[in-house]
Formats: structure tokens, C-alpha cells, sequence
């Protein structure tokens, strides 16, 4: 089997390593074991607390520009506690909220959303589920952990030097990111921006070149690909989006580290510096160049987030539902849809940067075309639900949150698509509301749901149900109460990034609007320390898990001791006989893969 | 420990590709996507005004002259292993190594000669492109140098006896491959100008 064949051939490369199959029986030291520690499992949790620590960081930021935005007449004294000169007698600067802005961006995005998501769920999942003892390089794996881990350092360290952090957007838009002397952020904040990035890219390709082996090459026997779960599934086409994109961004970024410090012109041309009363000598470069450059990536990623997140809903709607999940195959084609069209469709983000109107619209027909695998993928989700025997466990309600997330934040998707419709909402509160449904709310949905569902695989111990009931609702009705008033705000034309609005007439009528939305963003940001208390206490202190299969799921992860070593399985590995979706047949509640079929059944 | 008959077994059987190869080339599909994206801009920017041109250096003939034949003598390496022939891949991979050193020199070469003919980092055209992109490629090369090195020091080590053929054959693909990429760039440097 390939799985053994790693483990001999990596004993043949380094011969003074001695690997047993079951691993778990020879010593580990407290760093091999937890620090530098090359088990799936491991890295896996790594990843979730690393993603969480940054979730927090980044939310808590949110809260902080957020109260400026819903009292912009008031002072926050503790505020200067904090941040210092950043927020002098308690207000918030003008730099302070960009630099805000752009770091919850660049944090949520990439360091919870990408490495916390995906990195997580891709660890934890793949060799189980298909049948592996680990992946196909755990010291890549491992690498990938600690690349995301100096990421994490170098953007975080960017937070207290002296410039402040990178504040041109997240999408770090040249000339602004490109010229030191434009502002602060675009000081030293900026390269350990860069270079941050740079590191997480690398991360991001370690790890996808890892997840994409494992799934394609260490399949255990009888695990053909129509019979994985969905979750590899979207894993796998999640990690392809990965390797194919990130490196372009990587090109990206080189050029502009090249133009903030060796006077090159790729992104800047004919330009006057006021702070400086200086009109630079850089000719003929482009600011869209970079815009291409970084949106090749920019779209992509979007689907990097929202997939894991698909998969990981498919996966629990199923096991709780105890049906088969509706159109298995439909569902690997919108995820294979979806990735191809992922590259197809950047420049919607540029409708108006001087596009060709007639590139335009074709960028418009590709990206509605979207809305087609999205609208199968729905469909089948609402059908798997329909009359099923429910379970509404908290995975469950995460997994149906999303459902309705997803479809609310994926409508307005249509209007904006268009190129003529985005003239008038582009930059406005209106882009605000699509996007943190539809990729930021929706993908942590698909996250919790993950992290309820398979933590008493992760850690032997369940959460605590009441506080993930509460924790659920109020997150629930706070996405919708927080996010639904943008929609009119944005139709009107209120623009973003701005950190007052009282001085204009139009806009000044939204204030109360804007308090309320603050107030119910503490609310729900409360409500996630919660979650955050939930699940740390539970490792240690949550109900105890006493059987191997507490959710009566198909899936091999279950098949696993309740608190599996290294190699995952003490003996062989289990053998694959049919797909994982074999839920109510034959008036069995659950037929697990590993249960050879029987003489009235077909193949699948 | 030895050579263990039944992986090769199990490899026939499969018919599957070792996963430390498979993971080369999804790395290799990933690299290529980057040089994509740097070309690609390449020709965006070649419209933008004020683009400068240069004149390929003689030395960039020499260098893929090297890289050719570097590509050779690894090629030959991987059979003398094959071969068990440990002496002469010994040889071998030293000398791709230093083929490997000799290109990215020369590679220096031709960039001295080009910012003597004041094409320096300021400004804005072929040249500025040509260091970043050359300038990637060559620390890709430095990479395989640095896993040649590796197999030549770990071929000299008498206490291990190597007889698995992966990491050669992972090398060598890689050692390839950017070969075929400097190709690719070269020609498309003659090209657009």
C-alpha cells in the first residue's frame, strides 16, 4: 500500500530515524511532540488555536473602528490606554482607522480564514478520511505550520513599530503601498507586510502541495475518488486554487518591494508627492498591472475560503440529516465549476479602473456564469435537508446558518457582477454587506460547524452544548442585524473607508443606523469570546467522549481510536467497500465505508 | 537496512507515482505559475510609455550552454546510479553542481554587462524585468545546487548505503525542469525584443 511505501521509503532516505507503524508507542519529547511535531493531528490543532489567537485580534480590531464609526462624536479615554498616540484623548486617528481597516482585512482574509480554515480542517481531515497514516511529507507539513508561524510574527511585530502597520487597504493598491512617503502605514509597516505575505505564501504552498499529494496518491485500498467525502473533495480543489494562484501574487509583491526600494517602475508613473512637494521620476509603470497581478490571486481566494467551508457543511448536513447527501456527483462538478471559473473572473473587481467595456462584460457573463454551480450546490443542500431525520446538533445549525448565509450574501453577488450595476455600488457599504456574508460570515460558519462537529475527534471531549446553542443564535441574528442595514446604506451610496460621515447631509440620516450596527457587532463579538472560552475549557474540562462513533457517521476518522496516536489506526488500515454517504439504506440508520457491501447491493 | 523488494511490487501494482515525485511536480506546476505571472506583466507593461529594450549579453549563450549540458551530465548521474556505478554518480553530481555555480555566474556576467550599459534598477522597461526574473530563476538554480550538494555529501557518508533511487530521480526532474525554464525565459527574452 502507498502508505507503507512512505513510511519505507522515508526509513530508507534517513536511516538513523527508526519508524514503528504505531508510532504512539515510542518515546516523544514535549517538542517533537507539540512544538516541532510532524502529526497531522498536531499541526492540525496548531493551526486552530494559531487561527483563533489572530481571529481575536483581528475581530477586536473591528470593534475598535467600529465604535468610531457608530460614535464618531464621542471620546473613548481607555482607548489612549491602549493605543496610545494612536487614539489621542480617546478618538481614534485618521491613520489609526486605516491601519485598523487594513490589518482586520489582511488578518481575517489570509491569517483566520485561509491558514486557520484550511490549514486546519485540511490537516485534520485528509489523512483521516482517507484512510492514511499521515501525509505524503510530514516535514513539509510541519514546515508549512512554522512558515504560517513566522508569518504571524512578522505581521503582528508590524502592529508596534513606531510608522504603524500597513494601512492602504488590504488589497494594498500601489501607488499608495509603493511610496514610503505617502503616508505612514506605507513606511516600514508596509514591508513587514510584504514580507509577512511572502511567508505565508510560502506556508500556503507547502501545505497545498501536501494536501494534493495525500488526497491523489494515499488513498487507502478501495478509496476511489467517487468514493471520498466531500470535504476531501473540496479540500483538494481548495489546495489546487492555492498552488496556482498564490505564486502570482508572490510576483506581485517582488515587483512592488522592488519599486519601494530600488526605484524600478513597474506600478508608478508620472507622480507628485505633496508631503513632500516632490514629483517623482518614475515613468510608464501601472498601478493596474498590480491590480491584475493581485486579483489573480485576490478571486481565487475567495473560493480558497468559502470551499473548505462548503465541504465541511456537506460533510455534517448529511451525518445529520441521516440521508445520503443529495447529488454527490453535481456536487464534485459545482466545486470543479467553481475552481475553473475562480481563475476566470478577476477583473469584475476592476469594473472601473478603465477597463475595455467590452472586456467588461465578458468578465461579467464568466462571473454570473457562477452563480450556476453556487445555485446546484444550494439546491442540493436544501434537498439533502428536506425530510430528513434531524439532528440539530450545534455542527448541524452551523451547517443549515450557512445554507441561509450563503444564499443571502450570494444574491447580492448578481447585482454587483454586473459591470453597470457595480458603477453605482462599487466602494460602498453595499460591497461591504456582499462580501462578509457571502465569504467572511458564511466561511465562519462552515468553520464552527467543522469545530463542533469533529472536536471530539480532535480532543476525546465534546463542547459545551449550551453555550454553542447561545453562541449560534446570537451569531446567527447578529450577521443578519449587523450586515442586512449595509445593504440600504450602500444603495444610497455611502462609500467605505471613511471614518466620519457626520459632515455629509446625505449620509449624516444613516447615524443611528450606524450606532445600532456597532452595538450589535460588541454584542456578537462577545458572544465569539465566548465560543473561544467554550473551547478551550472543554479541552480540558468538556464531557468525555465514550464512543469511537458518537455521531453514528459513515466516515473512516471515526473508525480511529477516541484519542488516536500517530499513524492514526494501532493496526492495518481499515479498507474502503462504498462511498460515505450510505445514511438510512436498506432501514439501517448508518452503513459505515468499511462494511463490504452486501449480495442486494450495487457497486458504487 | 536494504533494499526492500516489495516497494518496487507495490509501485507496479499501484501504478502509482512515488508522492515525493507527485509533490515535485504540483511544486512545479506552482513555479511556473509564478514565472507566468512575471512574463505575463512583462507583456502588459512592454505597452505602457517609456519602456526601454536591451540587447540580449553574449554572456546568457554561454550560460544556457551550460545549463544544456548540466542537464546532461545529471541525466548521466541518474544512470550511474541506476547502474550502481557510485563513483562515477558521485562525479557526476559534483560536476552538475558546479555547472550549476558556472551558470549563475555567468548569469552575474551578463547582468554586470548590462548595468555597465546603464541599465541599472531605475527606469523602467525590459531590463528592470529581466534582473527580477533572471534574478528568480537563478535562486531556483541555487536551490537544486543546494539539493545536489546534499546528495554528493550524503554519497560520500560510508556508514549510509543508499540503493533508494527517489531522491536522485527528484533531483534530477527538478534539475530539468529549471533547465526547460531558463530555456523558456531565454527565448522569450530573444523574442520580445
Amino acid at each position: 500500500m502507498s502508505n507503507e511505501l512512505t513510511i519505507h521509503g522515508e526509513s530508507v532516505v534517513s536511516h538513523d530515524v527508526h519508524i514503528e507503524h504505531d508510532v504512539h508507542h515510542h518515546h516523544q519529547s514535549f517538542i517533537t511532540k507539540y512544538v516541532f511535531s510532524q502529526d497531522h493531528k498536531m499541526i492540525c490543532k496548531q493551526f486552530l488555536i494559531t487561527g483563533i489567537i489572530w481571529a481575536i485580534i483581528g475581530g477586536l480590531m473591528s470593534v475598535v473602528f467600529r465604535l468610531q464609526l457608530g460614535y464618531p462624536d464621542s471620546t473613548f479615554p481607555w482607548l489612549e490606554d491602549i493605543l496610545g498616540k494612536w487614539a489621542k484623548g480617546g478618538k481614534l486617528t485618521p491613520e489609526a482607522y486605516y491601519a485598523l481597516v487594513t490589518m482586520h482585512g489582511t488578518i481575517l482574509v489570509f491569517f483566520v480564514l485561509t491558514g486557520g480554515l484550511s490549514g486546519t480542517f485540511a490537516n485534520f481531515l485528509i489523512p483521516l478520511q482517507i484512510g492514511a497514516r499521515d501525509m505524503a511529507s510530514p516535514f513539509l507539513n510541519m514546515l508549512s505550520y512554522w512558515f504560517f508561524w513566522m508569518a504571524s510574527v512578522v505581521m503582528i511585530s508590524s502592529l508596534f513599530i513606531e510608522t504603524g502597520p500597513a494601512s492602504g487597504g488590504w488589497t494594498v493598491y500601489p501607488p499608495l503601498s509603493a511610496l514610503g512617503d505617502a503616508n505612514l502605514g506605507s513606511m516600514s509597516g508596509m514591508d513587514f507586510w510584504i514580507v509577512g505575505m511572502a511567508l505565508f505564501v510560502i506556508s500556503a504552498l507547502l501545505g497545498g502541495l501536501n494536501y494534493i499529494t495525500t488526497i491523489l496518491n494515499m488513498r487507502t485500498k478501495g478509496m476511489s475518488m467517487t468514493r471520498l467525502p466531500l470535504t476531501i473533495w473540496a479540500l483538494l480543489f481548495t489546495a489546487i486554487l492555492g498552488v496556482l494562484s498564490f505564486p502570482v501574487l508572490l510576483s506581485g509583491l517582488i515587483l512592488l518591494f522592488f519599486d519601494r526600494h530600488f526605484g524600478t517602475s513597474f506600478y508608478l508613473s508620472d507622480i507628485f508627492i505633496t508631503s513632500t512637494q516632490m514629483a517623482l521620476p518614475n515613468e510608464g509603470g501601472s498601478p493596474v498591472l498590480f491590480q491584475h497581478l493581485f486579483w489573480f490571486l485576490g478571486h481565487p481566494e475567495v473560493y480558497i475560503i468559502i470551499l473548505p467551508a462548503m465541504g465541511l457543511v456537506s460533510e455534517v448536513m448529511a451525518i445529520n440529516s441521516r440521508k445520503p447527501i443529495f447529488g454527490y456527483m453535481a456536487m464534485v462538478g459545482s466545486l470543479f465549476a467553481i475552481t475553473i471559473l475562480a481563475f476566470l473572473v478577476w477583473a469584475h473587481h476592476m469594473f472601473v479602473t478603465g477597463l475595455n467595456p467590452f472586456l467588461g462584460s465578458v468578465f461579467v457573463l464568466l462571473t454570473l456564469l457562477i452563480a450556476v454551480p453556487s445555485a446546484i450546490k444550494v439546491f442540493n443542500w436544501l434537498t439533502t435537508l428536506w425530510r430528513g431525520d434531524l439532528q440539530f446538533t450545534p455542527g448541524m445549525l452551523f451547517a443549515i446558518g450557512f445554507v441561509s448565509i450563503f444564499i443571502s450574501g450570494g444574491l447580492t453577488g448578481i447585482f454587483i457582477g454586473n459591470s453597470t450595476l457595480d458603477i453605482h455600488l462599487h466602494d460602498t457599504y453595499f460591497m461591504i454587506a456582499h462580501f462578509h456574508l457571502v465569504m467572511g460570515v458564511a466561511a465562519f460558519f462552515g468553520m464552527f460547524c467543522g469545530v463542533y462537529h469533529w472536536f471530539p475527534k480532535m480532543f476525546g471531549r465534546y463542547m459545551n452544548n449550551t453555550m454553542a446553542y447561545i453562541h449560534f443564535w446570537v451569531t446567527l441574528a447578529g450577521a443578519y442585524l449587523i450586515f442586512w442595514p449595509m445593504h440600504y446604506e450602500g444603495l444610497a451610496g455611502m462609500p467605505r473607508r471613511y471614518m466620519d460621515y457626520s459632515g455629509w447631509s446625505s449620509f449624516r440620516q444613516f447615524g443611528a443606523l450606524n450606532q445600532f450596527i456597532t452595538d450589535v457587532a460588541m454584542v456578537v463579538f462577545a458572544v465569539q469570546l465566548m465560543f473561544v472560552f467554550n473551547f478551550f475549557y472543554s479541552i480540558f474540562k468538556g464531557r468525555r467522549v465514550t464512543s469511537t462513533n458518537p455521531w453514528r457517521a459513515n466516515t473512516l476518522e471515526w473508525t480511529t481510536p477516541i484519542r488516536p496516536g500517530h499513524g492514526n489506526w494501532p493496526g492495518e488500515i481499515p479498507e474502503v467497500h462504498r462511498w460515505a454517504y450510505d445514511y438510512g439504506k436498506d432501514e439501517r440508520d448508518f452503513i459505515p465505508q468499511t462494511e463490504p457491501l452486501g449480495s442486494n447491493e450495487q457497486h458504487h | 537496512m536494504g533494499y526492500s523488494p516489495e516497494i518496487a511490487n507495490v509501485v507496479d501494482q499501484n501504478k502509482k507515482i512515488h508522492p515525493h515525485k507527485f509533490t515535485l511536480w504540483v511544486g512545479i506546476a506552482s513555479i511556473m505559475m509564478m514565472f507566468a505571472g512575471l512574463t505575463s506583466a512583462f507583456l502588459v507593461k512592454r505597452e505602457q510609455p517609456g519602456w526601454t529594450n536591451f540587447q540580449v549579453p553574449v554572456a546568457f549563450w554561454y550560460s544556457t550552454t551550460v545549463i544544456l549540458i548540466s542537464s546532461l551530465t545529471m541525466q548521466l548521474s541518474l544512470k550511474s546510479f541506476r547502474e550502481r556505478s557510485m563513483i562515477k554518480y558521485k562525479k557526476l553530481i559534483g560536476v552538475t553542481a558546479c555547472l550549476g555555480l558556472v551558470f549563475m555566474l555567468l548569469q552575474f556576467v551578463g547582468f554586470r554587462h548590462l548595468w555597465i550599459n546603464g541599465m541599472v534598477l531605475k527606469g523602467s522597461g525590459a531590463a528592470q524585468f529581466l534582473y527580477i526574473i533572471a534574478g528568480l530563476h537563478a535562486l531556483h538554480v541555487l536551490g537544486g545546487v543546494i539539493a545536489l550538494l546534499t546528495l554528493f555529501v550524503r554519497s560520500g557518508n560510508a556508514r549510509i548505503k543508499s540503493y533508494n533511487a527517489v531522491p536522485v530521480e527528484v533531483v534530477s526532474t527538478y534539475w530539468h525542469f529549471v533547465d526547460i525554464l531558463w530555456i523558456y525565459l531565454f527565448i522569450f527574452f530573444l523574442w520580445v525584443q
